[in-house]
């Protein structure tokens, strides 16, 4: 029961993180229809920005506790966000119209270039960094097992859920929202009606790439080593996530990657920890083929 | 554009590439002398990027204003300079290949290469068949090579099977796992197509990973026996058992590098013959025919399921022969060869050599994997010159260097068509 227990916090951390990565997926597949298979890795440079700016501030001699953390976490995005909108630009904005497999290979392009950049610039070997915030409230106890909620993983839970919070409120109630939105329906129509489309296309990008920066900065902090090719199996499992909740919708998103940071946790936990990546791509699998429309999904028409 | 504008455009592309360079590359994490990680910075690098990003945008924006008056609708001249070249260089490379092994200067690493490049040769020509030809993204193709690779080492190792009875053997059983894999995955559209590949190739390679008793888990298999001369075995020995005791030579140790080189040159020829003879059947036009407009060919009456899978099933078959052929040469497989990175090399190679041109595939390979054997040391670079290649090539010629489309019917005489001016329905 407390092995459980702390599994379930501990599926509940790590789902959040996969939550924030698959939104950015689902927000792109929602207004372009293409899978940007770079994403995971614009996470992966997210960790790493992460990680130098921290570093950067320890040399400082400024790690005081949370304003540091903010601090880490607003560099990140922001640097992130400056990557997902070169992306945008550069690899994927030309080929509007294009074959319909271009977007996807330049995608593969993209993000073969991303890990081999930071694998180049920053050396193959993993990163490790002390723990930041160690410690964590104990919740229950069962002989000598001891459930902790460590203070990382409250981090995790409330700055997701503040950042989704935050997300929600910009794409229901603000204009930018509105023209996200209008976009995801009918991108021409919209074009019609005066909103940019290009320039709300590069924005997702953007805030795609905010949101997988946090996750990335969550991700460093939570496992405190990273490496240039985390971003491979974090976007798989993400975009697992995505498709599961029914990609195009934003809270199946979430909910996706709770349900795969769940079923991955307890897995490794009462299975096998080797299989655990199999377990993943077999719901992959297994979704597309039985539920292709996802949990939350709503049903697409084919149309000529 | 001014060039007052396109110098201010130019500093803004600077701009944004110091923001993108300025801490990933001017600041180099390393581990430290105390343990813990210190920072490097290298700020002349950076500057070095943001000069290159630079300039590099002026060029462009000044480049591509001038073009812009002079419009054209025909193929280029550079797209007909590459045609008329690109007849001269398909015999030239045969014959280079071909006799490859008897030039002067030729040794034994120089022959290696040539085998590694025609492993990538006939495996980039196996999957053209599904993404070239057929038009369906198949990011897990290492699985069928490793299929291949692992039902020779395994069916050598269990049974005592010979190569010759196990190379169709391999090739069988990766078409019959393509086409396992293939039939729940084909109703998919193309991207969602791609994804399930991938995670097909991860799941193979995990679980060939992980069940140790049967693969040797990480360790892999070592000792696989080496191919022989139709039953003549290649040694040092001189029996007339042996191979060159039969033929009454020196034995000497690159008999085997030779015969190696020109079994991979002939199960590659093999590849393209088949291909090429494919395409001019119903069974190639329906594939081409799917690749451009899905529902425009099931309106047609084609049988989407059947020409998808016989594509991924041949195309699969092509990745176990060369499978076969790997552990063969290697004597040695683990689950190390056959990483995603695997696949996205012979995709990228598929892509650069303009998806569907058999000549192109065969450069790339050349250009790509003989390239960067040749110039060791840069190899941490390789991985980023081809994905760099792949988007460069996506967003200039997405239908490839050297894509041409000939017509099946015409009035009157019947014209290649450039692949710049074919355009393309959405299936």
């Amino acid at each position: 029961m407390a092995y459980a227990m702390q599994q379930l916090i501990n599926g509940i951390s790590l789902g959040m993180i996969y939550g924030l990565i698959a939104v950015g997926y689902t927000m792109v597949y929602g207004i372009i229809g293409m899978i940007n298979f770079a994403h995971g890795d614009v996470f992966m440079i997210g960790a790493f920005i992460a990680l130098i700016t921290l570093l950067l501030l320890q040399m400082g001699g400024l790690m005081d506790g949370p304003a540091a953390i903010l601090l880490v976490l607003l560099v990140s995005m922001v640097i992130t966000a400056l990557y997902g909108w070169s992306v945008e630009r550069v690899a994927y904005r030309p080929l509007r119209g294009s074959f319909r497999l271009a977007p996807l290979i330049s995608a593969i392009g993209i993000s073969i270039v991303l890990q081999n950049y930071v694998q180049v610039s920053q050396g193959a070997r993993p990163k490790p960094i002390e723990n930041l915030l160690p410690g964590g409230i104990e919740v229950m106890r069962d002989g000598p097992f001891v459930v902790q909620f460590s203070y990382i993983q409250m981090l995790i839970i409330a700055l997701t859920l503040g950042v989704l919070a935050a997300f929600t409120l910009l794409v229901t109630r603000t204009p930018l929202g509105r023209a996200m939105r209008a976009c995801e329906q009918d991108r021409k129509m919209a074009s019609l009606l005066g909103i940019d489309t290009d320039r709300t296309i590069s924005l997702t990008f953007v805030i795609g790439a905010a949101l997988a920066a946090v996750a990335g900065s969550m991700y460093l902090l939570r496992y405190g080593v990273i490496d240039f090719y985390i971003g491979f199996l974090a976007g798989v499992k993400a975009f697992t996530a995505a498709v599961l909740g029914g990609i195009g919708s934003l809270p199946g998103a979430v909910l996706g990657g709770l349900l795969i940071g769940l079923i991955e946790t307890f897995w490794s936990a009462y299975f096998s920890v080797q299989y655990k990546d199999v377990a993943a791509f077999s719901i992959l699998v297994l979704t597309l083929i039985f539920l292709p429309t996802g949990l939350l999904g709503r049903q697409e028409v084919e149309k000529v | 554009m001014t060039p007052a504008q396109a110098l201010r455009d130019a500093a803004l592309a600077a701009a944004v590439a110091f923001g993108l360079f300025a801490m990933l590359v001017g600041l180099r994490t390393d581990i430290g002398p105390a343990g813990g990680l210190i920072l490097r910075s290298r700020w002349a690098e950076v500057a070095l990027l943001c000069g290159i990003v630079f300039a590099g945008r002026l060029a462009i924006t000044l480049w591509a204003g001038r073009r812009a008056l002079r419009a054209t609708t025909g193929p280029t001249p550079f797209t007909l300079a590459l045609q008329r070249l690109g007849r001269f260089v398909a015999p030239v490379l045969l014959a280079l290949a071909l006799l490859l092994p008897a030039l002067p200067g030729i040794g034994r690493y120089e022959l290696d290469i040539g085998i590694l490049v025609l492993t990538y040769v006939m495996l980039g020509w196996g999957l053209n068949i599904v993404v070239g030809l057929a038009g369906l993204l198949d990011l897990g193709y290492v699985a069928f090579y490793a299929i291949g690779a692992y039902s020779y080492a395994l069916l050598a190792q269990y049974f005592g099977l010979s190569f010759w009875i196990c190379l169709p053997l391999a090739g069988i059983l990766a078409a019959f796992w393509g086409v396992l894999l293939g039939f729940p995955v084909l109703r998919l559209r193309g991207d969602y197509l791609a994804i399930v590949t991938l995670a097909f190739g991860e799941i193979i390679r995990v679980v060939l990973l992980n069940w140790t008793e049967l693969t040797g888990g990480p360790n892999g298999i070592s000792g696989i026996p080496r191919p022989s001369f139709f039953g003549l075995p290649f040694n040092m020995s001189g029996d007339p058992d042996s191979f060159a005791g039969f033929f009454g030579l020196e034995p000497s140790p690159s008999h085997r590098i030779i015969f190696l080189y020109y079994l991979i040159f002939g199960l590659a020829l093999l590849t393209n013959w088949v291909t090429i003879r494919l395409r001019r059947q119903p069974l190639g036009r329906a594939w081409e025919a799917l690749r451009e407009d899905e529902i425009a060919c099931r309106a047609l009456g084609i049988n989407i399921t059947t020409t998808k899978l016989t594509a991924f099933a041949l195309g699969a078959m092509f990745g176990g022969f060369a499978g076969a052929f790997f552990a063969t040469r290697q004597a040695f497989i683990s689950p190390e060869s056959f990483t995603f990175i695997e696949s996205a090399i012979i995709l990228a190679i598929v892509v650069l050599g303009g998806l569907g041109s058999q000549v192109g595939v065969a450069i790339a390979a050349l250009v790509m994997i003989g390239g960067f054997e040749v110039f060791r040391g840069l190899d941490e670079w390789r991985m980023l010159v081809f994905g760099g290649a792949m988007v460069v090539i996506m967003v200039l010629r997405p239908r490839g260097l050297v894509g041409t489309r000939t017509p099946s019917i015409a009035l009157g005489r019947k014209r290649a068509i450039s692949g710049d001016l074919v355009g393309e329905g959405h299936g």
